[in-house]
């Protein structure tokens, strides 16, 4: 399987892995693994979360030591101890999330990751050079507040690009793109493969591992378990050999959204300044969901999704009580507890930190959120027997695999995490749920389950709202489709008249074949909103380095 | 930026990050810190010419060894203990109140009014009333110099540190105001201190013949009604909370503010009470020493005791006798009592350091092979 086409038979691989081990206490997170780079080809390395991707590109890296094992690059055996000598050798790492400085301009922040790199207004020059020559649009003197996250990992790329690598590790590159930034991207790579360079390319959408990779190699539970020329393979045989057994499909649909129904969840002309000054300001936002029915809402992050979550939870108040309703009653006014008392729960964007206490256990971490729920608590105490017994019923119900209800919450895998808050939320049994990003770095076989979750909660009457920026995940799931952008939201309209493309367009906040009413025409194009309202001045003028 | 925990390159030690904090090391690391304590205490004593074990004798153990020395421990330990309880509280749901000292001595100038009031206008100085009275008082003496930083901070976010530590200094000048002017003793010859309380306004003695009162016992309430809402009330829990996780405090609505409010009330009202079982017990009266930094050492007794009232309780004691193994050493050695100042602070800075067990282990290996190097030409 190994034997490559993409190099002459002889001639050594660029990079060779053979036999990598690595352990962190009480985890062999590497198992044996072997894998080889050719050069010019685009090699997908594929697993679920917790397979053992990211620990392997960081041993590649040189982030981590392996503690056993050989690398040999370009034929020559090789120790990489540090970032700074992977890049000396001509490895390059583009990661998951940016490191960089919102209030300093694109040059500047690509000069604060080279070493050496002279003047600031040389570098403008180069990256100008650079972003031409790849067609990655990129102004070096804009500030990076001001990019979308397409534009931000174009900033990264580029930075990885300046130090000529022969080797570019990308992990998860699309998880921050719209649809059609992902396949500018694609062109880019696939024109590095095409110089010779070699990508390897870290991911578990599988559509996108087709249509761009030339091998994949795919790891489960620490090991290489195939490397396979992922063109000749199914989506459906590539999850298979990913997490070991046939994908759960989900039930089909029961047609229950009653139109006639009064909407349990209803939001009306909802307009909010944002609280956080790089955040988007609300901008009449209107949506209902009825009972039996999961709205979703489509948008690139940072357009107003966080915002809405946190005036749909209740963690920021609004004077209008009216504009948001619970089963007809005016909430908006009313902190996250009394809405829960109505029956809303919520999953939040945030796992470790928000949705659950990273120091608490499971138990303590049930009872959050669920704490006037079975009589968890009574007479102001604590009852402890109930409390572990409810995240027990969670951990049951919802296959979380985790050292008993004592187990701290931060020493959960996210899908597992994940599932125990999903299932914390539900077993509330809810009228109405509010998810902000359900499967967002969760493994597959966790992704179907929630899904599956959420869609019974659904049949069985409740109103369910999902935000995410996974469009495969919301066509899955959702009955009706909006779009946020810009902080405005789109009409909503049945999944099945929306097509990926319209979404696309309409994502990237461009007003394109669908009839919305003109509300996006405000919004912004390619490009984050202005700052609190005002004009940030940040066209082609100032930013004197 | 990236890479969680620390590594180190050499030989020898290393640290490697645990997967889940130590509960052992939790409880182990007061331990450590104590014992290295004594250790450094060992070869400062014998830096300075003295024979160490000695000096660690009349230091920790000659304090213990009389009756009397026991009776003062449990003196000393008493406002330490009310205070760090309530510090505690404070703590646990990040609201550094820093200013327990000053909040001790607010207790003890609206208890000690009470007192002196009641001696003037009373013939009999004053009936039982007057001791349930000044514990009131004292109380809201500290809950009202608390609540100085709890409105700033929760009305303009201003820090509680700052606040509740600056205030100290103007509760020290209002306590000397009062005892140079006011409430000076008529027929104290010119003394800053006021008139003696009466025998109503004086804690009752728990063991005849020494200074114990039943301000002990104040304490252990405290302890065992701070153990019921810390490790057991839904109050505790979401304190607890809000300390850990602001964010996660925010999504299950529990109130930040709330949580300010209780924790610097409870700090300023139980350093209230100290400060009155000072001026009502071993002290008599008010005067500009009332407190030796009891408010100030109940911040380490706190943190030794892991916010954890049966461990501040211990913590308490610990540091109680640091006190009096000062003032033994400065009675036997004629060391400076400095040297008390000196083991408090070395407790809490091996206790911070040694804190870096809890979520790290040591491991005496080698260092790992870096994808180790294959010889030359043997490439698979």
């Amino acid at each position: 399987m190994d034997n490559s086409a993409t190099s002459p038979p002889g001639a050594s691989p660029r990079l060779a892995l053979r036999g990598i081990c690595k352990s962190f206490p009480g985890v062999l997170v590497n198992d044996h693994v072997d894998l080889t780079v050719e050069a010019g080809e685009i090699h997908a390395l594929l697993g679920e979360n917790g397979a053992g991707k990211s620990t392997l590109m960081k041993i590649v890296h040189g982030v981590l030591a392996a503690d056993s094992g050989t690398m040999t690059w370009e034929g020559r055996p090789v120790r990489i101890t540090s970032p700074a000598e992977a890049r000396r050798l001509g490895i390059g790492m583009v990661f998951q999330h940016f490191a960089l400085f919102d209030s300093l301009t694109v040059a500047e922040n690509v000069a604060l990751g080279l070493e050496g790199g002279g003047s600031v207004a040389r570098l403008r020059d180069r990256i100008r050079a650079v972003s031409d020559g790849y067609g990655l649009a990129l102004e070096p003197d804009r500030h990076v507040h001001e990019l979308s996250m397409g534009e931000r990992q174009r900033v990264e790329i580029v930075r990885c690009l300046l130090g000529d690598p022969k080797l570019i590790i990308l992990d998860e590159p699309t998880s921050v793109l719209t649809p059609k930034e992902a396949l500018a991207l694609f062109a880019v790579l696939r024109r590095l493969r095409d110089e010779g360079r070699s990508v390897l390319y870290i991911s578990h959408k599988l559509d996108e591992i087709r249509a761009l990779c030339d091998r994949a190699s795919v790891l489960r539970g620490g090991r290489r378990v195939a490397t396979v020329d992922p063109r000749a393979e199914t989506a459906r045989s590539l999850a298979r050999m990913m997490i070991g057994s046939d994908p759960p499909d989900l039930t089909d649909r029961a047609d229950t959204a009653a139109e006639a129904a009064r909407p349990l969840l209803e939001v009306d002309t909802l307009s909010l300044d944002s609280d956080d000054p790089y955040g988007t300001d609300l901008h009449e936002i209107s949506l209902s969901v009825r009972p039996g029915e999961i709205l979703g809402i489509a948008g690139v992050a940072g357009n107003g999704q966080n915002q809405l979550m946190r005036a749909l939870s209740g963690e920021r108040l609004l004077a209008r009580a009216g504009a948001i309703r619970i089963a007809g009653r005016p909430v908006a006014d009313l902190g996250p507890g009394p809405r829960r008392a109505l029956g809303m729960a919520v999953v939040p964007e945030e796992r470790l930190g928000q949705g659950a206490v990273p120091e608490l256990s499971l138990a303590e971490n049930a009872l959050l959120s669920a704490w006037r729920h079975g009589g968890l608590v009574k007479g102001g105490l604590v009852r402890g027997r109930h409390t572990h017994g409810f995240a027990r019923t969670v951990m049951s119900t919802f296959n979380v695999i985790a050292h008993g209800s004592d187990a701290e919450a931060r020493s959960l895998s996210g899908g597992n995490l994940q599932k125990f808050i999903i299932g914390r939320e539900i077993l509330q049994d809810p009228q109405v749920l509010v998810a902000a990003h359900p499967t967002w770095g969760v493994d597959a076989g966790s992704a179907a389950a929630i899904h599956q979750a959420l869609v019974t909660l659904r049949d069985r009457g409740a109103a369910v709202l999902v935000i995410s920026q996974d469009l495969d995940e919301l066509y899955v799931l959702s009955d009706r489709i909006a779009v946020i952008a810009g902080g405005h939201l789109s009409e909503s309209r049945p999944t099945h008249a929306v097509t990926a493309e319209d979404m696309g367009v309409m994502m990237g906040g461009m007003m394109g074949g669908l009839t919305t009413g003109g509300l996006f025409e405000a919004a912004p194009t390619g490009r984050r909103p202005t700052v609190g309202g005002q004009e940030t001045g940040h066209e082609d003028t100032g930013h004197e380095v | 930026m990236r890479i969680r925990g620390m590594r180190f390159r050499v030989g020898g030690p290393r640290l490697e990050a645990r997967a889940e904090r130590s509960r052992a090391m939790v409880y182990l690391t007061p331990l450590v810190a104590a014992g290295l304590t004594v250790m450094a205490g060992a070869v400062l004593f014998a830096a300075l010419g003295h024979d160490p074990l000695r000096a660690l004798y009349v230091f920790f153990v000659a304090p213990l060894t009389t009756t009397f020395g026991l009776s003062e421990l449990f003196v000393k330990a008493t406002p330490l203990v009310l205070c760090a309880t309530g510090l505690a509280v404070g703590f646990r749901g990040n609201v550094w109140n820093i200013g327990a000292e000053g909040q001790l001595i607010l207790g003890a100038i609206f208890a000690g009014g009470l007192a002196l009031w009641a001696g003037e206008a009373f013939t009999d100085g004053g009936g039982p009333w007057l001791l349930p009275g000044m514990m009131v008082m004292g109380i809201l003496g500290g809950m009202a110099w608390a609540a100085i930083p709890a409105l700033l901070r929760t009305r303009f976010n201003a820090n509680e540190i700052l606040v509740s530590l600056m205030l100290t200094y103007v509760a020290g000048f209002l306590l000397g105001y009062l005892v140079h002017g006011p409430w000076r003793d008529p027929m104290g010859f010119n003394f800053p201190e006021s008139a003696l309380f009466g025998d109503a306004a004086l804690l009752p003695a728990l063991v005849s013949g020494t200074r114990l009162h039943i301000g002990a016992l104040f304490a252990l309430a405290a302890v065992a009604g701070a153990w019921v809402l810390l490790m057991r009330s839904f109050i505790g829990f979401q304190i607890k909370v809000v300390g850990l996780a602001p964010r996660a405090g925010g999504y299950a609505g529990f109130s930040g503010a709330r949580v300010v409010w209780l924790g610097l009330l409870c700090g300023g009202g139980l350093s209230g009470l100290a400060g009155m079982v000072e001026v009502a017990g071993p002290i008599g009266q008010l005067h500009t020493q009332i407190s030796p930094g009891y408010g100030f050492t109940a911040i380490i007794v706190a943190f030794l005791g892991r916010l954890h009232p049966l461990g501040i309780l211990l913590a308490g004691l610990f540091m109680a006798l640091t006190y009096l193994g000062g003032d033994t050493l400065q009675i036997e050695l004629g060391l400076p009592r400095a040297v008390t100042g000196l083991f408090q602070g070395m407790v809490l800075f091996f206790l911070l350091a040694s804190d870096v067990l809890i979520h790290h282990r040591v491991r005496w290996s080698r260092p790992p092979v870096t994808a180790s190097v294959a010889p030359r030409g043997e490439t698979a």
